[in-house]
């Protein structure tokens, strides 16, 4: 039996943005914001709408396929799959459902969307007005536990706690976002920069949190359009293809009230080794990293756990200008990410990548071949991308 | 002045509709800490599920634990993120070890000073948090042990 792999076998040919609004100021509705993206990515890619015969998306998306192929008139729908687990830990598990769809027969040509408004719908960052709770919350909610952040914020404690790490990691991280936004006019932060003391002087929000270690709550939609590597080649842009994909995550993860066996963890420790081995690259091989910023320190522990330094040397590797593009070591987060563009769940962050290995981003890391993205760090379903130009064949 | 942590109106605990941790909500309400333990293999095991993660075996057990532990990672939040926190301020949540119970972790509150410095590793104490009402409950919460 020949390896089982998706690498090189399929390729992102299109990408599609609306404007992105602050939460609560889409002049449209969700659906709409969705068709609008699908039908940027198909302009992009050059090809038809009607040719879309699969989607893939994630968090519970509320744009069913079957309205979207019955809105957008596709003859043929073969493939809708829906990653389980709320949060953005699916981003990239939706990118690399639709490349296994197309990699293996199932379908053609899938793309990979996410809509967001909250104004219609209910915002992320307050708790459900409930007056009662069972099952984990009973064991959280009671106690103040409730937003994603409260959720998570003891993992980065622990972590932080037991490989002495400095709160200028988070502070890095986050000005990195807010350093490529203001390249960035699709940014909702483009014109409003973030100096170390603007940050040490922000809020706290839920300790070791600051107000600019959290994502934005945006409302938009994106798209990205998976096609075979052969026909990619065929199409308007040049291709990004896919090399590794994988989702998952380690031992009891997500056991209920914080009981995971790796707590101070994102939860790649063992999706990262699978990565990079189907991807048939090494951390020093990737010359770029998007990583989903829910808040700063997932992403401190993410790129720990992809490799790219040991957890006791986070105080030294993240320093500012080891993040940014154009010549940093690991330059993060290229757009703005969530924190600085826009809180596009993190398919913002795909799109990015996208555009390193086509070489037409606000701040283009120059030569890139590979391409790293991250998606939901400390959530208990988390996945990672790794895509790349055509040298990497 | 209220005898709870956090203000009324924060959402109300209650067993889940399958009756899995029924017990639990009912032990408190007793003034027990009940902790599952599996009857076969002895593994301790929180939170609630039917099935032993170790040996998968059904026969999970309820055990009364001593209420006390270690704090294994705490959060001191202070953005309020549900209308009756609006004007609270800052307060405490921590992660409890308990070594008694095979080092399985409980979540509660940390009473005290919501501005105490709060040290990874310091031994607490169980405290039995009643809640009246139409819907009785129990929480537990934690002190920093003398």
């Amino acid at each position: 039996m020949s390896k089982r792999t998706i690498r090189g076998k399929t390729a992102v040919a299109g990408i599609g943005e609306t404007t992105y609004y602050k939460h609560g100021q889409s002049p449209d509705p969700e659906i709409v914001l969705v068709l609008q993206a699908i039908l940027k990515a198909c302009e992009d890619a050059g090809i038809s709408p009607k040719e879309i015969d699969g989607f893939a998306s994630y968090s519970n998306d509320r744009n069913e396929p079957t309205r979207l192929a019955a809105a957008l008139g596709i003859n043929d729908l073969r493939f809708s799959n829906m990653n389980w687990g709320g949060g953005g830990g699916g981003v990239a598990a939706a990118v690399g459902n639709a490349a296994a769809a197309v990699a293996v027969g199932y379908a053609d040509c899938v793309v990979a969307f996410r809509g967001l408004a909250q104004g219609q719908f209910q915002r992320f960052g307050r708790a459900a007005p409930v007056p009662t709770v069972s099952g984990d919350p009973a064991y959280m909610s009671p106690y103040g536990v409730m937003s994603p952040l409260q959720k998570y914020a003891m993992r980065a404690m622990r972590f932080m706690h037991e490989n002495k790490v400095d709160h200028s990691v988070l502070r890095a991280i986050s000005m990195a976002s807010y350093h490529h936004a203001q390249n960035n006019p699709r940014a909702v932060m483009y014109g409003r920069p973030l100096s170390e003391e603007k940050y040490d002087d922000s809020r706290w929000i839920t300790e070791p949190c600051r107000l600019f270690d959290c994502c934005q709550e945006n409302d938009g939609a994106a798209a990205v359009i998976i096609v075979s590597a052969e026909k990619a080649k065929d199409l308007k842009q040049k291709p990004a293809y896919i090399l590794g994909a994988a989702q998952g995550s380690d031992h009891r993860c997500g056991a209920p009230v914080m009981n995971a066996a790796n707590f101070p963890s994102s939860s790649f420790a063992s999706l990262a080794p699978r990565l990079y081995e189907m991807a048939e690259v090494t951390p020093k091989d990737v010359d770029v990293v998007q990583s989903y910023e829910n808040f700063t320190i997932g992403v401190m522990m993410a790129v720990v756990e992809h490799g790219f330094c040991e957890p006791e040397e986070c105080n030294e590797f993240f320093q500012l200008e080891n993040l940014t593009a154009p010549s940093g070591k690991m330059p993060l987060n290229t757009s703005g990410g969530n924190l600085a563009e826009c809180y596009m769940h993190g398919l913002g962050l795909q799109i990015e990548a996208v555009r390193q290995i086509r070489g037409d981003s606000a701040n283009q890391v120059p030569g890139t071949n590979v391409a790293l993205n991250i998606a939901g760090p400390m959530v208990h379903h988390v996945s990672t991308v790794i895509m790349g130009s055509e040298a990497t064949l | 002045m209220s005898n709870t942590y956090l203000p009324e109106g924060m959402p109300i605990p209650v067993p889940m509709n399958d009756g899995l941790d029924k017990p639990y909500w009912d032990g408190l309400q007793g003034g027990k800490l009940l902790i599952q333990r599996c009857g076969d293999c002895g593994t301790w095991q929180w939170g609630p599920e039917w099935i032993c993660h170790e040996c998968n075996s059904f026969n999970m057990e309820w055990t009364e634990v001593e209420g006390e532990g270690t704090i294994y990672s705490w959060e001191r939040a202070w953005h309020p993120v549900h209308p009756a926190l609006n004007g609270h301020g800052a307060y405490i949540t921590v992660l409890v070890e308990l070594p008694n119970a095979g080092n399985v972790r409980m979540i509660g509150n940390l009473l005290g000073d919501p501005a105490q410095e709060v040290k990874i590793g310091a031994t607490v104490k169980s405290v039995f948090e009643k809640h009246d009402g139409d819907t009785p409950y129990t929480l537990v919460q934690w002190r920093v042990a003398d």
